[in-house]
């Protein structure tokens, strides 16, 4: 009896080591534990045993049983784990085959680097703040401190729809709109169209986009201006950005100036870039003047503000090194698809 | 405005500067320098040398072989030059050194033309002499240069001195961006002062002596100014026995470097003193002024006048003009007339230095369409007591050149006299305003050197009359701040109450629509806000359309910009257009820009600038694409309910078959189609062409952001398929409408999952077929439920006339 156990245990096992499919484990399986399979059998020819062998031999079987299982269960799990193997090695791909892209859409430079203007600005808590297009001449001139018959109303410049109402040719009316609303202090910046009666060629555009930026309240001086713009252009142009004032002339501002920024190119040892200058000229800004105050009814002895003023395009021409302004208003896909 | 240094240091002669140095400081005080080019660039190893023999080249007859001593030693130089001669002092550029350009006065190579010593038919040259041409320079700057020669030194010149220093070309030409309110600064007076300030040297102006013989000039001249407002200042003084030759060299220099073209001694010390002091000044021929009296009045309309150069010009009331005693002779700070003009046969002659009211100049010139650089000058304003300090500059410098014997006297009108201009000084208000501490007395010193004087007792700034940009405590701060150095105010931030700053409500759904739009495949094109009345047409707008009510631009680029847009169509199909003509495939553009409505016409206030997103696409895109999108942006700015479509948009622009409103609760936002093959073709857009156009303002109040978590269901939904056969020409929006209506509060969704018209299909019929889930939240739905509802929708598909199929 325990030979014959014996016997089949061998038998068993040299038959499932050499199993080389699942199928065959089963009918191993089958053959040994099943219900007419030759382990049973033994248990079934338990009769004939002796009943003081029958606990023992009753252990052998289960014993051999157990072996066989587990054997069975090991080979099982080599056999899958194989075909499994075997199967990733028939599914590789060839990564190197072109991307199914979305072809997600691209945002305009004008709109990217507003983007980053209004980020920088409102991060610094700024609002902003949107005026109209189409202004009163009030507002676009008078109320800063541009009074009629000033050269920069001349008609070589603005474009007049009549005699009281323009194409702004700026988006400071929006800051002459917000202050005479009267809530101070405000930090505001208006970005938006403008126009001016330039022909078209590659430095210029009839109608183009400026952010203004005007922040007014008790004790702001010329050296918060120059903090702020000096913050203004790292954010925008890097940590390295240096700038630099220059006085200037704005009919609305007073004292007011010129920032220049160093050379984001050569980092200001002068290239072509900056025409061998090592700096930039990116904006004019300036201390409100005290008649723009008065004719919106801030007491300016009361407060004092500054304003600076961006054009978009500049901006974007300089920093993505786009070469004719043409480009922004033509829309060609291969151009916008670069941004 | 170009100046010489050299002229700069004639009134600042401790001025010891490089050009750089110079353009970086006057740049930061405010005088901005935009460049400046030095005479000497590229000039090298040139010497003064002096022709001792002159010998026939053996082998060339056209060259000669010069022996010319430099001081030291002599070199051998061979030259085909034909003007020197023994004795003659000349530049010369030794071996390894440098000119600026070649003896043809053409273009200036960058780095110049390196010299070296070689053989010239066999002898040997070990240098060359210089043409002023060859030095970078030309005649004008130097008049007795030969027009083509060597440049003859006057004999004078220490042999083997520095030849280029010898001929002033150790000099600079700035050219100066001055700002519109320093009128003062276009002058050379002016940016001297400034740049005495500014390197903190001596300031010496010219010094004008009192000129003129013992006669006086009221008993040859009367001058009456009708128009005191128009003029507030005529000053005139008169020259006789006029000798007209060439202006001294130094002065043809002066001139030929600021860019003025030296003609003889009268023209140019004109425009000398209109460099110098910024005042224009004219001369008129004594003897052709009629009666010998000057009246400065305004045309009367419908007046003609041939000016100087020949040109016949109109007139109106509003124009001020110099008469004689019978005509007209000069356009007042324009242009002198025909009838006037100086010629070479003068003999007595009239000075004018006047000031005119700026902005009638720049008015008059614009209406005339005649811009001078007297006008120019005019017309930023000029100051009335710059006016006889110039004509008397003038005078000193006709009787110092010998042009003339002037007249004594001068005739003077002049009413109301310009005073000088006092201003609150506070330098604690000025510290508060820059964020600094400059003392009281550095103010006063930075005052002191702008000739700027202070009241110590009034506390107060008296700005001499040719600061007229200075008005306020303001300007004064600013005259502070440019000296103390604008780089020396500090740096911080503005303090005060913390503000939280943001976009608007308006602007955060504009950048939702643009990532939307870009999640889709569409790129973001900017077009003009003008545009022509033509597109009206191109886009087959009827003649009574609204959309033809747009706002004129009265002084337009041209026809093409001269109208607001109503419509941002024409700005998308421009740009779809010019994708397909430059053969790009598959273009998806969107815009967020405003159309302008006028609310009247012509405008009486501002009109109704409304922002439209609008998407345009040719290629892999059709109808249904366009209409995803909508549906996309709709769901992300919170607009939950279910937009209808109405195909009765009536868009004359779009195919009729294949347009719709979009509507929102009840109210148009907006529409979308095909563009109507006409259309494309107008657009020589050959694919077929999409467009949807949202109006923000209509959609803004249906949207939020607000969002609230509705749970995620917890109980099973119940599935039912209908397959219907449809009349064609019902659409499968009334279905839904059907489905919508009688579903009830236990639908959840449905969708379309089949559709097809063909040949099983009965005729004039469409196989519709619908999936429509059920759900409840708070239980399982029992089929009986279902059963119900279902009923009531089949019933209410029947009654449309649909058929339904097992």
């Amino acid at each position: 009896m325990k030979e014959q156990l014996e016997k089949i245990k061998e038998e068993a096992l040299k038959q499932i080591e050499s199993s080389e499919a699942l199928d065959r484990l089963n009918e191993i399986r089958v053959a040994y534990l099943g219900k007419k399979g030759e382990l049973t059998s033994v248990l079934k020819g338990m009769k004939n045993v002796a009943p003081e062998d029958r606990p023992k031999v009753g252990q052998l079987v289960n014993e051999a049983r157990e072996l066989i299982e587990a054997k069975l269960e090991e080979t099982r799990q080599a056999l899958a784990r194989k075909a499994r193997e075997a199967q990733m090695k028939a599914e590789v791909i060839d990564v190197t085959l072109p991307a199914r892209k979305a072809n997600v859409g691209h945002r305009h430079p004008n709109t990217i680097a507003l983007e980053e203007l209004e980020r920088i600005f409102v991060g610094m808590g700024y609002e902003v703040v949107e005026g109209p297009e189409i202004e009163y001449d009030e507002y676009n001139f008078t109320k800063l401190n541009i009074p009629e018959n000033h050269p920069a109303k001349d008609e070589q410049d603005t474009f007049y729809i009549n005699k009281e109402i323009v194409l702004r040719t700026q988006t400071s009316p929006v800051q002459a709109r917000t202050m005479e609303k009267g809530k101070l202090p405000i930090r505001m910046i208006s970005p938006g169209r403008v126009f001016r009666s330039d022909e078209v060629d590659a430095t210029h555009s009839p109608s183009f986009h400026q952010v203004e930026g005007l922040v007014i309240d008790k004790n702001i001086t010329f050296a918060d201006l120059k903090g702020t713009l000096a913050e203004f252009a790292r954010e925008l142009f890097g940590e390295e950005t240096r700038v630099k004032f220059r006085p200037h002339h704005f009919p609305f501002t007073e004292p007011s100036a010129e920032m220049d920024v160093s050379c984001f190119k050569c980092g200001g040892s002068g290239c072509r870039f900056c025409k061998g200058t090592g700096w930039i000229e990116i904006l004019g800004c300036g201390m409100v003047h005290p008649h723009v105050f008065e004719m919106c009814g801030i007491d300016p002895e009361t407060y004092t503000g500054f304003a600076f003023g961006v054009g978009l395009e500049r901006i974007a021409l300089l920093k993505y090194e786009i070469d004719d302004m043409r480009l922004l208003y033509e829309n060609d896909i291969r151009f916008l698809r670069q941004f | 405005m170009n100046t010489a240094l050299s002229w700069i240091k004639a009134y600042v002669p401790d001025l010891d500067v490089t050009p750089q140095e110079y353009t970086d400081a006057m740049t930061l005080s405010g005088t901005k320098v935009e460049g400046y080019e030095c005479l000497d660039k590229n000039l090298e190893k040139i010497v003064v040398g002096r022709i001792d023999k002159i010998e026939r080249h053996p082998d060339a007859d056209k060259l000669i072989i010069c022996q010319v001593n430099i001081g030291e030693e002599s070199v051998q130089i061979v030259t085909g030059a034909p003007n020197v001669k023994e004795g003659d002092k000349v530049p010369v550029v030794l071996d390894g050194g440098k000119v600026a350009g070649g003896h043809d006065g053409g273009p200036l190579p960058e780095d110049g033309i390196k010299i070296k010593k070689g053989k010239l038919r066999g002898i040997e040259s070990n240098g060359m002499m210089c043409s002023i041409e060859e030095l970078g320079s030309s005649r004008d700057m130097y008049p007795l240069a030969p027009e083509s020669g060597i440049y003859i030194l006057p004999q004078d010149t220490p042999v083997g001195a520095d030849a280029v220093e010898a001929l002033g070309l150790h000099d600079a030409v700035f050219e100066y961006e001055i700002t519109s309110n320093r009128v003062d600064c276009y002058s050379v007076v002016g940016i001297a002062r400034e740049a005495a300030a500014t390197f903190r040297k001596p300031f010496h102006p010219p010094v004008v002596t009192a000129t003129g013989n013992t006669e006086d000039i009221h008993d040859y001249l009367k001058v009456s100014v009708e128009d005191t407002k128009l003029c507030p200042r005529y000053c005139a003084r008169m020259v006789k026995n006029i000798k007209l030759a060439p202006s001294p060299e130094w002065m043809q220099r002066r001139l030929a470097a600021s860019g003025i073209r030296p003609i003889n001694n009268l023209v140019d010390i004109t425009n000398y003193v209109m460099e110098e002091y910024g005042q224009p000044m004219h001369a008129y021929d004594y003897d052709l002024i009629a009666g010998h009296e000057i009246i400065v009045k305004c045309a009367e309309d419908g007046d003609t006048f041939q000016t100087l150069d020949g040109q016949v010009r109109n007139l109106d009331s509003t124009v001020l003009m110099i008469n004689d005693g019978e005509k007209e002779v000069g356009i007042a700070g324009i242009m002198g007339g025909e009838n006037s003009k100086i010629t070479d046969d003068v003999k007595t002659m009239v000075f004018e230095a006047a000031c005119f009211d700026g902005t009638n100049i720049r008015l008059s010139a614009k209406k005339i369409g005649l811009r001078t650089d007297a006008s120019g000058k005019f017309e930023k304003g000029l100051d009335p007591n710059n006016a006889q300090a110039a004509i008397d500059r003038a005078c000193q410098l006709v009787e110092e050149l010998g042009a003339g014997e002037v007249v004594g006297g001068i005739i003077d009108i002049y009413p109301e006299k310009r005073t000088e201009r006092r201003i609150s000084f506070r330098p604690d208000q000025i510290n508060r305003l820059l964020g600094t501490q400059i003392d009281r007395e550095t103010m006063v010193g930075y005052f002191d050197r702008l000739e700027l004087k202070v009241d110590e007792a009034a506390d107060e700034v008296i700005a001499p009359t040719f600061r007229q940009d200075l008005e306020r405590p303001a300007d004064i701060a600013e005259e502070v701040a440019r000296f103390f150095g604008y780089d020396n105010i500090p740096v911080t931030l503005p303090s005060g109450e913390a503000t939280t700053g943001g976009l608007g409500y308006k602007l955060r759904v504009e950048q939702t629509a643009r990532e939307i739009a870009e999640f889709c495949g569409f790129s973001e094109s900017m077009t003009y806000s003008f545009e022509s009345p033509k597109n009206f047409d191109r886009l087959r707008i009827g003649e009574d359309d609204v959309l033809r009510q747009a706002i004129q631009i009265s002084n337009p680029l041209g026809e093409d910009f001269s109208i607001m847009r109503t419509t941002p169509l024409h700005g998308m199909l421009t740009s779809l257009s010019t994708n397909y003509n430059r053969r790009n495939k598959n273009v998806r553009l969107y815009e967020l820009a405003n159309i302008y409505l006028p609310k009247t016409l012509p405008l009486t206030e501002l009109p109704d600038e409304r922002m439209q997103f609008v998407l345009g696409a040719y290629g892999e895109v059709d109808f249904f694409d366009m209409k995803g999108l909508l549906e996309e942006f709709f769901d992300k700015v919170g607009m939950v309910k279910k937009p209808h479509y109405d195909s009765n948009a009536g868009k004359p622009w779009l195919h009729p078959g294949r347009q719709a409103n979009v509507v929102y609760d009840n109210e148009v936002i907006g529409y979308l189609g095909e563009i109507h093959p006409e259309v494309a073709d107008h657009y020589k857009i050959g694919e077929r062409a999409y467009v949807a156009v949202l109006d923000m303002p209509a959609l803004l109040p249906h949207t939020t952001y607000d969002r609230k978590y509705e749970g995620i269901a917890k109980y099973p939904s119940v599935t039912r398929d209908i397959s219907m056969v449809v009349p064609k020409d019902i659409s499968v929006g009334e279905i839904e409408d059907v489905i919508d209506v009688r579903g009830g509060r236990i639908l959840e969704s449905y969708h379309l999952f089949d559709l097809y018209e063909g040949a099983q299909i009965l005729a004039g019929h469409k196989s519709v077929a619908y999936s429509i889930t059920f759900r409840a939240k708070d239980r399982t739905l029992e089929d009986k439920e279902v059963n119900t509802v279902m009923e009531k929708i089949l019933h209410g598909l029947r009654q449309m006339g649909i058929e339904l199929r097992a």
